[in-house]
């Protein structure tokens, strides 16, 4: 085939005419995020719309293009990269993604492309839609929590007779991949394999048989994949402060686990302390501000009015508020209650529940103890969040970095690895 | 062999016949069409007027488009549920009556308007509304009290410049076909000037000739009766008052492009006019316009056929109109090319408005001088335009384009006009006072939707209506369209609760921007068009709405199902 020349963001690049121009920009180095587009599907799918990408300021979906000699695309503009980049986070605003739980954690699409973009945290308010996990399959599991609807299983899995294995379901917020039962329980090990692989989430998973590879040693978890952030910058030494800053934590709708990872920086904290001194926290077990703070580090979502009143508190004692791990940036693992209605909640808790040990069976209620909150909610819909540390929890390196970035303008560099929602 | 085109009409069939789509007939028809279940319970749940539930005796759809609100659906729908003892999306006890909501259905001048076993009920009243479900519980025929929805038509009051509203006498048009050239017919529309009246203002002629020029002998002319955005009733009342014309425009379309066969695709809301088109086709064929050698015209064979879509606005869009007509799910296709290249079944299509080829019937009919002279530099010929709201006298209007604002709010009566939407929810919102704009191809544009809001009107109920109505009416294949709509949804409730901060405000226009630019089809790139021009606009009214610092936290909501449940236990 013919060899083309073509422009991206100005610069030459060459590729076969008429080749898709994702494969081609990638043949010439430059990565465009793609998630519904799969080779050989054609026409594209153009579903996600993660790849936009312009020609003359005009908006194109970068999987549905194709080179031809002289052709010009702005790619890698500021503008198209935090637009591909809220695009990102709306997918992950829609859906259920707990990667902490997820069988599909270091071998996704999703979670790849995230890290690669630098996402922090969702711009969008998460919409905890109910979206049921399918069971009804033989072998299959269908998380509709997790589908992002590319719709890459519905174009590709059609039976030799020209049937369709999956379909869209309803329309609009409300659409849903469902599977055909009577199709599915007829396809080979092989197929359904192929199918479990071809999600690009964790949405379609075979029983017994979710993921060989263990975590850690996982596609995207590789070291070949070991470069910084796109949000960081390369490493200086640290300047040595004249006055020392303070710090105060919390832990709000949380496991202690971000605290946990705080100490992991085990010796490093011998010199944290040369830096710092800290105000009211959990390990000094100071239980109110004794003067107003450099910097908050919150853990924990709120799930009740204490832990509003809470972050009140330290919004109103601290310069600078930091919602460290999932649980603070968006709920995290309480916020899977975010589905369920309070009431059914409480239900399944302090009545229902065959475990309660609860001879009255009654919801625990008094003046004295907190109100539970219709959901979890994320720090940032409470207070003001100046900055986000994703991770379940985050590493003590992604934690300390960011802290002395905040307090000591200290450049810093996350690497790949340290970089994670799980 | 039962082919998968036209599943629509098989399933409205079934569903006329049955009252639903039962397990057992989705289970015969998958045998009969070869599909799986999964892809027929796919389509069936992509529309809103396919059901897999028994309903009542009587389906009652009520419309609850912005001017439906404005005129009365509150208390109408608190009629209805009182009378007919049935909740919103349920049926009563007695299973009489089943009540749910429709967006727009084409009545916006009658308003509240519903559909009652597809038969439409206008200009509704709680005391109608008893009377009417009185009526039905004692038997009388529902046919006679439905009403007729002839809207007031305004010829053009240039009496020189009327060219659509005006006596119509059958086969003029096509009687000059035999006469003429398929490229004479093209070049008359050319010359004409005529751009497609659907609202995309795309030339006709260039349409027809690309169609014309492709290898495949295979062609097909689709006429798309989808008239879904809301506020437009155009169609409809082309259809009612000139039937056979507008299958005089698909004929001379047909034998411009070399096509054999024709299809109106007509809206489910719409199908009181079934009657009315199809008396209209076996007329044609009767006197030789349809058929064989159609029009006396050896070798032209043309004939055309009706699909009923069921309730989705999305396949008013070409491309999903072309999935919806073969069988699938409306979901828009991807651009790579064009219906004219490959499009009913992957066939050269052209797929035109009701109005664009009624207009292409009249120039033909009258040459295309007529249509010039009324020409305003830039934009030829006239337009209908639909006209409702706070008006003195909503219909149909004819204008000639290049009609100022002021002049047209003039001709209607509009009573004490603040604001106006034009070409309907997706199309622009403007302020009253623009009284020296124009409309036309050079100004504002107008597919014909015109509703007309007063200084009572509250902006951001209206923004509301709108973004259910995307919500609503998304196809759900494309992120920033399926996700954005909602998160617009959140910010707007957040003003409406008087919570919502200037940087809340902001947010908003940067999510609709990013909708705008991100979606895949015109759906999810206009949906947010209103929001964006209402803070453009209307800054005064967004900023009642907003507090200018940041809102505390609602601890009160948040706590209120707390509060409510151990209550309850007490
Ligand atoms: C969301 C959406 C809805 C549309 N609805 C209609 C419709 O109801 N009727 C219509 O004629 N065109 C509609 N269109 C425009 C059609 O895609 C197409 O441009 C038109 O049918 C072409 O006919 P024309 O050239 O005669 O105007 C819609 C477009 C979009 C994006
Ligand atoms: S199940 Fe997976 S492959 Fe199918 S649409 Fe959802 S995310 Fe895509
Ligand atoms: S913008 Fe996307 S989701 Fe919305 S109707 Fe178009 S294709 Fe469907
Ligand atoms: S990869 Fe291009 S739209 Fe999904």
């Amino acid at each position: 085939m013919k060899k083309v020349t073509f422009y991206i963001d100005d610069q030459p690049c060459q590729a076969e005419d008429g080749k898709n121009f994702v494969d081609a920009a990638a043949e010439n180095g430059i990565s465009i995020p793609s998630l519904c587009y799969y080779p050989h599907i054609d026409p594209p799918l153009a579903t996600c719309r993660v790849c936009t990408v312009a020609i003359g300021g005009q908006p194109r979906a970068a999987c549905s293009l194709k080179v031809s000699e002289g052709l010009r695309v702005q790619v890698n503009t500021p503008d198209l990269i935090e637009n591909r980049k809220a695009i990102l986070e709306l997918i992950f605003a829609e859906g259920n993604h707990f990667c902490p739980a997820c069988e599909k954690s270091g071998d996704c699409d999703l979670q790849h492309l995230a890290y690669e973009s630098g996402i922090t945290y969702s711009r969008f308010p998460h919409t905890f839609v109910d979206r049921i996990v399918d069971f009804k399959p033989e072998r299959l599991v269908i998380d509709h929590n997790r589908c992002i609807l590319c719709k890459r299983c519905v174009e590709e899995f059609v039976t030799d007779s020209g049937k369709k294995v999956f379909s869209y379901h309803r329309r609009g917020g409300r659409t849903e991949v469902n599977v055909d039962y009577e199709l599915e329980a007829e396809m080979s090990d092989k197929e359904l394999t192929r199918a479990m692989r071809l999600c690009p989430v964790g949405a379609i998973l075979l029983r017994g048989k979710s993921e060989s590879r263990p975590f850690g040693d996982r596609k995207y978890d590789k070291p070949e994949s070991q470069e910084a952030i796109p949000l960081t910058t390369p490493v200086e030494k640290p300047v040595v402060p004249a006055k020392k800053k303070v710090v105060a934590t919390a832990s709000l709708a949380g496991c202690f686990g971000c605290h946990m990872s705080m100490l992991d920086i085990d010796l490093g904290l011998l010199d944290l302390i040369e830096l710092v001194s800290f105000d009211k926290s959990p390990l000094t077990d100071i239980k109110r501000f004794s003067r107003h703070v450099d910097i908050g580090l919150i853990e924990g979502g709120c799930c009740n009015s204490e832990n509003i009143e809470n972050l009140e508190y330290f919004r109103e004692h601290c310069d600078i508020l930091v919602s460290v791990g999932e649980c603070a940036i968006w709920g995290g693992l309480p916020a899977m209650r975010n589905t369920i209605s309070l009431e059914a909640c409480l239900e399944e808790a302090y009545l229902h529940s065959p475990v309660t040990r609860n001879a009255q069976h009654i919801i625990p209620n008094h003046e004295d103890i907190p109100k539970i909150l219709d959901r979890v909610y994320p720090c940032h819909e409470v207070v003001k969040i100046d900055y986000h540390i994703p991770g379940c929890p985050p590493s003590a390196q992604h934690i300390w970095k960011v802290v002395q970035n905040i307090l000591f303008g200290t450049k810093y560099d996350v690497i790949y690895p340290e970089f994670k929602y799980d | 062999m039962f082919s998968h085109t036209f599943l629509l009409n098989q399933l409205w069939k079934i569903q006329h016949e049955e009252g639903y789509l039962s397990d057992k007939a989705i289970r015969l028809l998958s045998r009969q069409t070869g599909r799986s279940w999964v892809d027929l319970e796919g389509v069936i749940s992509f529309y809103h007027f396919f059901r897999r539930k028994p309903a009542g005796r009587f389906l009652i759809f009520l419309n609850n488009s912005i001017l439906s609100e404005f005129a009365g659906f509150p208390e109408v729908l608190k009629a209805f549920q009182e009378s007919t003892g049935a909740h919103l999306n349920q049926t009563d006890p007695t299973d009489t009556f089943t009540l749910q909501m429709a967006s727009c259905i084409g009545l916006s001048d009658v308003e509240p308007a519903a559909l009652i076993n597809w038969r439409p009920f206008i200009n509704l009243t709680p005391e109608k509304v008893h009377h009417l479900i009185h009526q039905l519980k004692s038997g009388t025929d529902i046919d006679d009290l439905a009403d007729r929805p002839l809207s007031d038509a305004y010829p053009n009051d240039e009496e020189n410049k009327r060219l659509m509203i005006r006596p119509y006498q059958e086969g003029m048009a096509i009687s000059k076909l035999i006469r003429m050239s398929p490229d004479e017919v093209i070049k008359e529309i050319m010359e004409a000037g005529l751009t497609g009246l659907g609202g995309a203002f795309f030339p006709t002629h260039l349409k027809w000739q690309s169609c014309r020029n492709q290898a495949d002998p295979e062609k097909y002319i689709v006429c798309n009766a989808d008239e879904g955005e809301p506020g437009t009733f155009k169609d409809r009342f082309l259809i009612l008052k000139y039937p056979g014309l507008l299958l005089e425009g698909m004929i001379t379309a047909g034998f411009a492009v070399g096509a054999r066969q024709g299809v109106i695709y007509l809206r489910g809301e719409y199908q009181y006019l079934i009657p009315k088109i199809k008396d209209a086709i076996r007329h044609f064929k009767n006197e030789g316009w349809l058929g064989n050698d159609a029009c006396g015209i050896p070798g032209f064979d043309f004939d055309i056929d009706l699909v009923i879509g069921a309730g989705a606005y999305i396949c008013g869009e070409e491309t999903a109109l072309l999935e919806s007509l073969e069988g699938h799910r409306g979901e828009p296709r991807p651009r790579v090319h064009y219906p004219t290249e490959r499009g009913y079944l992957g066939k050269p299509t052209v797929v035109n408005n009701v109005e664009t080829l009624c207009t292409a019937a009249r120039i033909l009919e009258q040459g295309f001088e007529p249509y010039l002279n009324t020409r305003h530099p830039d934009s030829p010929g006239t337009k209908l335009f639909s006209i409702a709201g706070d008006c003195l006298y909503p219909g149909i209007y004819e204008i000639t384009w290049g009609i100022t604002v002021g002049a047209l709010l003039e001709r209607c009566g509009a009573v004490d006009p603040y604001a106006i939407q034009i070409s309907g929810p997706s199309g622009e919102l403007i302020p009253a006072s623009w009284k020296d704009r124009m409309l036309g191809l050079h100004d504002l544009r107008c597919g014909g939707s015109v509703m007309i809001y007063n200084r009572q009107r509250d902006l951001l109920q209206i923004l509301q209506n709108y973004n259910r109505f995307f919500m609503q009416e998304s196809c759900g294949v494309c992120t920033p369209c399926r996700a954005g709509n909602y998160m617009l949804s959140v910010q707007l409730r957040k003003m409406e609760r008087g919570l919502a901060s200037t940087e809340d405000v902001d947010k908003m226009n940067d999510w609709a921007k990013l909708m705008e630019y991100n979606s895949r089809c015109g759906l999810g790139q206009t949906a947010p068009k209103a929001i964006i021009q209402a803070a453009q606009r209307f800054p005064e009214i967004m900023d009642q709405h907003t507090r200018t610092k940041n809102a505390p936290f609602d601890l009160d909501l948040a706590t209120s199902a707390y509060d409510r449940i151990i209550n309850e236990l007490r």
